[in-house]
């Protein structure tokens, strides 16, 4: 960790202390934590800002099958006739057989005897998010000519899917936070450690004129040293850790799991972590110094 | 100039018994007095209000015309730069240098680097460590160590030093060297207050006395006529 080494003049023997060693390490480890926060938090962002681009566009209205061929038509011809006169829908096609039978085929298998099934016919539907499209009355109808027809809302289950997401991201958050206040109270201790450890050079250094902000700088500036070297080594271990996600994430055939786009902000996020923790834990060595002077004369 | 007064001043530590008691003294700028008595009268208690590291627990203190009781904490920093102290058992940072424990004043003032080179290789070139600049506190011998200290206490050129029984481990040869460089010291305008065991010394040196017993001033006045400024003692009880 050699290559991270700042200079820095101190009076104080910081360097020899037990928490020097570990601390990088501590801090690595919250760094790689808090990237895997960030960049699951932006993941999930990303799918909930699909997932509900999804819940307004699509539905799908299912007719059951009728008893003639005539009737079927007739139906699946008034239900288009319903929803291409609705100004909210953009699209309404129906499914072919066919197609119907292939979704079906890793349930049902392959076999001839499928063609005999009665099969629901399906309409596909997109709408315009901008009109405001009351699934019930269109249903309601639709069931006048259609009897039995039904609207499957995606809105219903992609709404699901988008609270969950929510809750997850909201986790990923709470994860972060404490993350955050570990690593504030691992370097509070870790400084309260060290004033106790130097309580005597400190006191010298008090009782020749140093001001509070003189000590309290150096254990900050230590503080700051030993975060970046741990900061860099936390992100340097992320970066294979991302690789390996989307590898994963690449292999699994989902239609649930879209491309997933990380902003260059969020990744900007991800590249000042080691900063930012560094700034953190010079903020919190600096403050806790101050306040435990501040008990001297 | 009155630098030093102490007015009816009492000191306890914790819960336990008063180790000064009305303690009133004024010491005029430019003098030179020893600091006696035996061990545990509150020599050592007496100089730490004076360097600001205690507060008195009754009784009222000022330095260099400051009420330490009514000065801003924020301030005290920049009064504890006008006193210079050799403490008893030196308290030299054995992971600094010679030149580092020497500077260590001058850093804490913010004075530049370049100034603080000059200042401190003149001043251990006076006290005749020159050659050990680059040394370890540890790896010097009691008189070397002393002197480091020395240099510690007056590289700012402080207004006030106090030397805490400084010759107490050091033989009388080095002792009296110590003595002969505060008197130059003293010369150049510091006030001195020294405690010290060494009666010897009070005697050759002949300066007057502030003498303690059981926390209370007992006597003052030089063993021979005294060569440094005025001291008035006031409060005294025996």
């Amino acid at each position: 960790m050699s290559m991270f080494s700042l200079r820095h003049h101190s009076d104080l023997p910081l360097n020899k202390d037990p928490g020097t060693r570990f601390l990088p390490w501590l801090i690595a480890f919250m760094v790689y934590l808090a990237a895997l926060s960030v960049v699951a938090t932006s993941i999930m962002q990303s799918l909930s800002t699909r997932w509900e681009r999804g819940v307004s566009d699509t539905l799908t209205v299912q007719i059951p099958a009728a008893a003639s061929v005539n009737k079927d038509q007739s139906q699946i011809a008034g239900a288009l006739k319903i929803l291409r006169a609705h100004p909210a829908v953009v699209m309404a096609e129906p499914i072919s057989r066919s197609h119907v039978l292939k979704l079906l085929e890793p349930w049902l298998g392959s076999g001839e005897t499928l063609g005999d099934l009665p099969l629901p016919h399906l309409i596909d539907v997109s709408l315009r998010r901008s009109v405001e499209f009351k699934a019930q009355a269109v249903s309601d109808e639709i069931n006048k000519i259609a009897p039995g027809a039904t609207i499957d809302d995606h809105r219903i289950w992609l709404d699901r899917l988008v609270r969950m997401s929510h809750t997850l991201q909201w986790g990923a958050y709470i994860v972060l936070g404490l993350i955050c206040l570990a690593s504030i109270g691992t370097v509070f201790f870790v400084t309260r450690t060290g004033l106790a450890i130097h309580q005597d050079v400190i006191e010298v250094l008090h009782l020749i004129g140093a001001q509070d902000s003189y000590i309290a700088r150096q254990f900050g500036e230590h503080s700051l040293h030993l975060g970046l070297k741990g900061g860099f080594l936390g992100l340097a271990a992320a970066g294979p850790t991302f690789g390996i996600f989307a590898y994963l994430y690449r292999q699994v055939d989902s239609s649930l799991l879209p491309q997933i786009d990380i902003t260059p902000v969020q990744w900007a996020v991800v590249m000042t972590l080691p900063i930012l923790s560094a700034f953190m834990g010079y903020v919190t060595a600096r403050s806790a110094v101050m306040r435990t002077l501040a008990r001297m004369m | 100039m009155v630098i030093v007064k102490l007015e009816n001043v009492g000191l306890r530590y914790g819960v336990g018994a008063e180790v000064l008691r009305d303690v009133s003294l004024s010491l005029e700028e430019g003098a030179f007095h020893f600091l006696t008595g035996p061990s545990g009268a509150g020599k050592s208690s007496l100089l730490k209000l004076m360097y600001l590291a205690q507060r008195p627990t009754r009784g009222l203190i000022s330095l260099f015309g400051h009420d330490i009781a009514t000065t801003k904490r924020v301030k005290l920093p920049a009064l504890r730069r006008e006193v210079g102290v050799v403490f008893q058992e030196f308290r030299l940072l054995d992971h600094l240098s010679t030149f580092d424990n020497v500077a260590l004043p001058m850093r804490v003032a913010n004075v530049r680097e370049k100034d603080i080179k000059k200042h401190v290789t003149e001043l251990l070139a006076w006290v005749g460590l020159k050659e050990h600049m680059a040394a370890r506190p540890s790896t010097l011998s009691g008189g070397q160590q002393q002197r480091v200290a020395l240099a510690r206490a007056v590289i700012t050129r402080p207004r006030l030093l106090l030397a805490d029984e400084p010759t107490g481990n050091v033989d009388d040869k080095l002792a009296v060297r110590l003595l002969h460089l505060l008197e130059e010291l003293n010369k150049l305008g510091t006030t001195i207050v020294m405690a010290t065991h060494n009666e010897g010394l009070v005697r050759q040196f002949g300066h007057p006395r502030i003498c303690i017993d059981d926390g209370r001033v007992e006597q003052m006045g030089p063993l021979r006529p005294a060569r440094g400024g005025a001291i008035k003692v006031e409060g005294k009880i025996s």
